[in-house]
């Protein structure tokens, strides 16, 4: 200490006030969100694939706000169509129709644009179906162990036995094709990946001596799963939610490619399946086949190089000898 | 001594499995909204008196109880391959010779192509991560995600335009010429061309992930002490690579093989239907339009224990390379 | 001839945070059948010296200095004649043996590799000697055929040993060989070690973290600190009575019973081993050093006389030269 140090003046500041836990908490979570955050911006293939996402939400979004009558077979005049004629549909791009037309004239770029809000609205909610589904029964037979888990997990591995294309068309055809069925059904068979997963996660935060202290304090058993196993939990989880919603866009496009969609709906899947059967492949009308088929490709590529972008700060492998 | 108890084990989980597979398969029709009588003659058109409804429901066993009656006949029924007939697809047939009449064609194609994913896919994951970082590993990464991005029906379709319209290099369908009698190997020859594509698009489509599981657990091994001892004792990097890495690296690759082949066979379906080949997928479609619930419950069936097969085997190859799972 | 010279070894590993000098100028010789053992806490840099003189590390990290084995500039060999020199000049028995075995491959098969690849034997032969190899560790010759899986880590570490032994070379390294393992197996380890080093005349480079054990081992004892030798000499008299503070440091942490020195005063040392890209100016212990004084921060020590046939890099010892200093801050006992 030197000598030359003055003394504390009487007036010195005042000490930063106590924050509650709640609020320390919260204040912790925002730093960590802000660190992955910084770790995932140095990903370059992550942050590609982030923008190709927000570049087709945005698609999305607009798809609200569009004149809706482009969609319409009715709506399809001479001009809407031009330079083809009603006689050489279906037209290929011009600066009339940036992306061509289908047979009846549509805009297919009105149509992938309408497309991109359901298909993508159908891979979300049905992957969110999968990701509650497969966490509830991962956690459950993670923390409950003993037979509740030998069950769950038998349960589990026979469902990733069965073919799921299969099990989906049998399913399908039993409970008629429209949106919400299809919600389901995808949302109902995806789940064994995100329980095995989620179970094997929530076995390995088990083990942390945090668990056992908190269970010693007297916190039951909910407390812990929320307080505690929960959130070290949800990361696993999100990062595997977001290469889930890959998978089941995947699955509504073959669905509806094998005539299952929704035919009142016009979703990527239904846009192929339409071209198909139309016979879009002998007349040579690419157009219409390869647009949605290309937003198919880049938004499951765009999800799937996120969800591996994520996992790699979730999960960081030192490979670097 | 390990390995017997260890693969007498997995039969009877097998067995286990084909209880459930069949159990879930009959709930999953009887629990169907509506009734089945109608449902099994809805496609067909046909309009049956109300005698005859009576006892085509006496035939299949519908007037006894769920549960044991209706499920012990069904048990029985299916384990004496009798799985009804056909209405739509092949009327009249018995759902077991339709689909094995036409197993054999889907059989050269998932064979064939899930054989080369693998091969190719294991050897490219092994130089993807041998030489990592090298321009023909990103190559290989970046084909891969593209890969395992496409739905196989559209890689089907994709190769079809580029192909078979635009380049006429190869048929747009079908599993022979229609024209012409060939016979030995002009046939053989024919049969190859018309396969060619749907069997590119199989390939493909699957060959994605089998690169990026063996390249990363390749790099996985290589971090691996026992690989610094081998380079020790003074081995080339390549008897380093086959003889210690490769071997531990192979088997993550080999549980992949069983879970992908149940997708291989979805992909069939669709592909099938792309090319018109004219296997069980285009059958399971066509089956699939026309409303044939008794050949598609066939289908579903004969597909669960194909890929019950399938994870045997790769049951019975994992143990052959790990020795640890042999010793209980 | 040394079985081993080493002069002026420098090792720094080329990373994505920049170069870090992990060996920055360690000279040894190791004559035959000579122990030196070689001490520091982790990260000080002893492993990376016995990956170094197999050349065993990545090839962009740069290796510089000199390394002699049996007479070879390891350095300058070609690719074809290093692997020969592998595991026939020099071997390593790594730590952790539970990875450093194949899994999938029989511990016979492991052993006779090395005898096969180096042309000293077929196939045979070469399984016959590794069972021979296994009898030398305390192993039963017919274990040959076991899979590391069914052997305990004890036995393990014994098969690591006997592989060692397959080619007959003339210096073992062993890294760390027994940190992994129970003290009560450790004991017969080491005992196993030391007989067979006596009985073959091998010369050993033995690396620790653990005084105690190198003092039962060693013949030379050689103490590492951030890269560097800080002290060497005959293992009783470095570890009885250390010259460096670190030693003496090092020499409290691992209580012997019966010797007074630990009867009372807890050993241990504050602070944490410096980061090799940030190394402290002058002597790089003096921040931590009770016994620093004013140039401590200043001059980087060398290995200077500490007695006969010693060394020690500190100011304090009697061959340092004499440095002038304004006043002494911090205590400085004779």
């Amino acid at each position: 200490m030197k000598v030359d140090e003055a003394p504390a003046a009487a007036d010195a500041p005042v000490p930063p006030p106590i924050k509650s836990a709640r609020q320390i908490r919260w204040v912790r979570r925002r730093k960590a969100l802000g660190r992955i955050w910084a770790t995932y911006r140095r990903n370059p293939l992550g942050m590609i694939g982030l923008v190709v996402l927000i570049f087709f939400v945005g698609v999305a979004t607009y798809s609200v706000f569009m004149d809706k009558s482009q969609l319409q077979k009715t709506y399809v005049t001479e001009e809407s169509i031009a330079p083809c004629t009603f006689a050489t549909l279906p037209c290929p791009p011009s600066p009339n129709n940036p992306l061509g037309t289908d047979k009846d004239g549509r805009s297919v770029l009105a149509l992938v644009i309408e497309g991109s809000r359901v298909s993508l609205m159908v891979g979300l909610t049905a992957s969110v179906i999968a990701m509650v589904v497969g966490s509830a029964i991962g956690i459950l037979a993670g923390y409950i162990g003993r037979w509740p888990d030998s069950v769950l997990m038998r349960f589990t591995d026979f469902f990733l036995v069965i073919p799921w294309l299969a099990l989906a068309i049998v399913l399908a055809s039993i409970f008629g094709q429209n949106l919400v069925v299809l919600i389901a059904i995808i949302g109902f068979t995806s789940w064994p990946g995100t329980a095995r997963l989620v179970r094997a996660q929530t076995l390995s935060v088990r083990e942390h001596l945090f668990v056992e202290r908190s269970r010693a304090l007297g916190a039951s058993n909910s407390q812990v799963v929320l307080r505690h196993l929960l959130p070290n939990v949800m990361p696993v989880i999100f990062a595997n939610t977001i290469l889930t919603v890959a998978i089941a866009i995947l699955s509504e496009s073959s669905l509806s490619f094998l005539g299952l969609g929704d035919p009142r709906r016009i979703t990527w899947g239904t846009m192929i399946d339409a071209a198909f059967d139309a016979g879009a492949i002998s007349i040579g009308a690419w157009w219409w086949l390869m647009a949605p088929s290309l937003c198919i490709v880049l938004v499951v590529l765009a999800f799937t190089l996120c969800g591996y972008a994520l996992d790699e700060i979730i999960n960081p492998r030192m490979r670097e000898r | 001594m390990g390995t017997q108890r260890y693969l007498l084990g997995k039969a009877g989980q097998a067995v286990l499995t084909l209880l459930f597979i069949l159990t879930f398969n009959f709930f999953l029709f009887r629990i169907l909204p509506g009734d089945p009588v109608r449902l099994l003659t809805k496609g067909t058109g046909q309009r049956l008196s109300v005698e005859e409804q009576a006892q085509l429901r006496e035939e299949l066993g519908l007037n006894q109880p769920l549960f044991p009656g209706q499920y012990l006949t069904y048990m029985g029924q299916t384990l004496r391959l009798d799985l009804g007939e056909s209405s739509i697809v092949a009327p009249g047939q018995p759902v077991t010779s339709v689909f094995f009449e036409k197993l054999p064609k889907t059989l050269l194609l998932v064979a064939t192509s899930t054989a080369a994913s693998i091969l190719f896919g294991v050897l490219l994951g092994i130089y993807g991560g041998w030489r990592r970082g090298s321009a023909g590993d990103l190559t290989g990464m970046t084909g891969s995600l593209v890969l395992y991005s496409i739905p196989e029906f559209v890689l089907g379709i994709m190769l079809l335009l580029l192909f078979a319209v635009t380049f006429q290099l190869f048929p747009t369908g079908g599993f022979e010429s229609a024209v012409g009698d060939r016979t030995g190997i002009a046939r053989a020859l024919d049969i190859a061309r018309h396969a060619t594509l749907p069997w590119l698009t199989l390939t493909l489509a699957y060959i994605g992930e089998f690169v990026l599981v063996m390249r990363s657990s390749l790099l996985d091994v290589l971090g691996e002490e026992f690989i610094q001892l081998a380079r020790a004792k003074g081995l080339r990097e390549k008897w380093v690579l086959r003889r210690h890495a490769v071997r531990n690296a192979l088997l993550p690759t080999v549980t992949l093989i069983a879970l992908t082949f149940g997708f291989v066979l979805g992909g069939a379906i669709t592909v099938e239907l792309v090319f018109s080949y004219p296997g069980v997928g285009l059958m399971s479609f066509e089956a699939l339009e026309g409303r044939d619930y008794a050949l598609l419950q066939g289908t579903f069936l004969f597909f669960s224990i194909g890929v019950l097969i399938a994870n045997l085997l790769a049951d019975l190859i994992y143990a052959y390379v790990d020795p640890r799972v042999r010793t209980a | 001839m040394s079985v081993l010279s080493v002069k002026d070894l420098r090792v720094t590993y080329r990373t994505q945070g920049g170069d870090v000098p992990a060996v920055r100028g360690v000279s040894f010789d190791i004559e035959k059948g000579q122990v030196l053992g070689l001490a520091g806490e982790s990260g000080c840099g002893k492993s990376t010296i016995a990956g170094a003189i197999l050349r065993l590390h990545a090839s962009k990290t740069k290796i510089e200095g000199d390394i002699e084995l049996d007479g070879q500039k390891v350095l300058d060999l070609t690719p074809g004649k290093l692997r020969a020199v592998r595991w026939t000049g020099a071997s390593i028995i790594f730590q952790g043996a539970l990875h450093a075995l194949n899994p999938v491959r029989r511990i016979g098969d492991q052993i006779a590799e090395a005898i096969q690849i180096h042309g000293l034997a077929g196939e045979r032969e070469a399984k016959v000697r590794a069972g021979e190899l296994l009898e030398q560790v305390g192993l039963p010759p017919r274990r040959v055929d076991d899979y590391p899986h069914e052997l305990s880590g004890g036995q393990k570490q014994r098969v690591m040993i006997a592989m060692a032994l397959a080619c007959n070379p003339s210096l073992v390294i062993a890294d760390e060989p027994t940190t992994a393992l129970d003290v009560m197996v450790q004991a017969q380890v080491l005992r196993l070690l030391k007989a067979l080093q006596t009985d073959l005349g091998l010369a050993m480079l033995f690396i620790t973290h653990d005084l105690s054990v190198l003092v039962e081992v060693s013949d030379r004892l050689a103490v590492m600190y951030a890269g560097k030798i800080i002290e060497e000499g005959p293992a009783n008299q470095v570890f009885h009575s250390p010259m460096h503070p670190y030693t003496q440091a090092l020499a409290l942490a691992f209580p012997e019973i019966g010797d007074d020195r630990f009867r009372r005063k807890p050993g241990g040392l504050g602070g944490d081993p410096p980061d090799p890209q940030a190394i402290p100016s002058g002597c790089p212990f003096h921040p931590r050093c009770p016994k620093r004084f004013e140039p401590c921060d200043d001059i980087v020590p060398e290995l200077w006389d500490a007695g006969e046939h010693r060394t020690a890099a500190c100011l304090l010892v009697p061959g340092a030269p004499t440095v002038a200093t304004t006043g002494a801050v911090g205590a400085v006992e004779p």
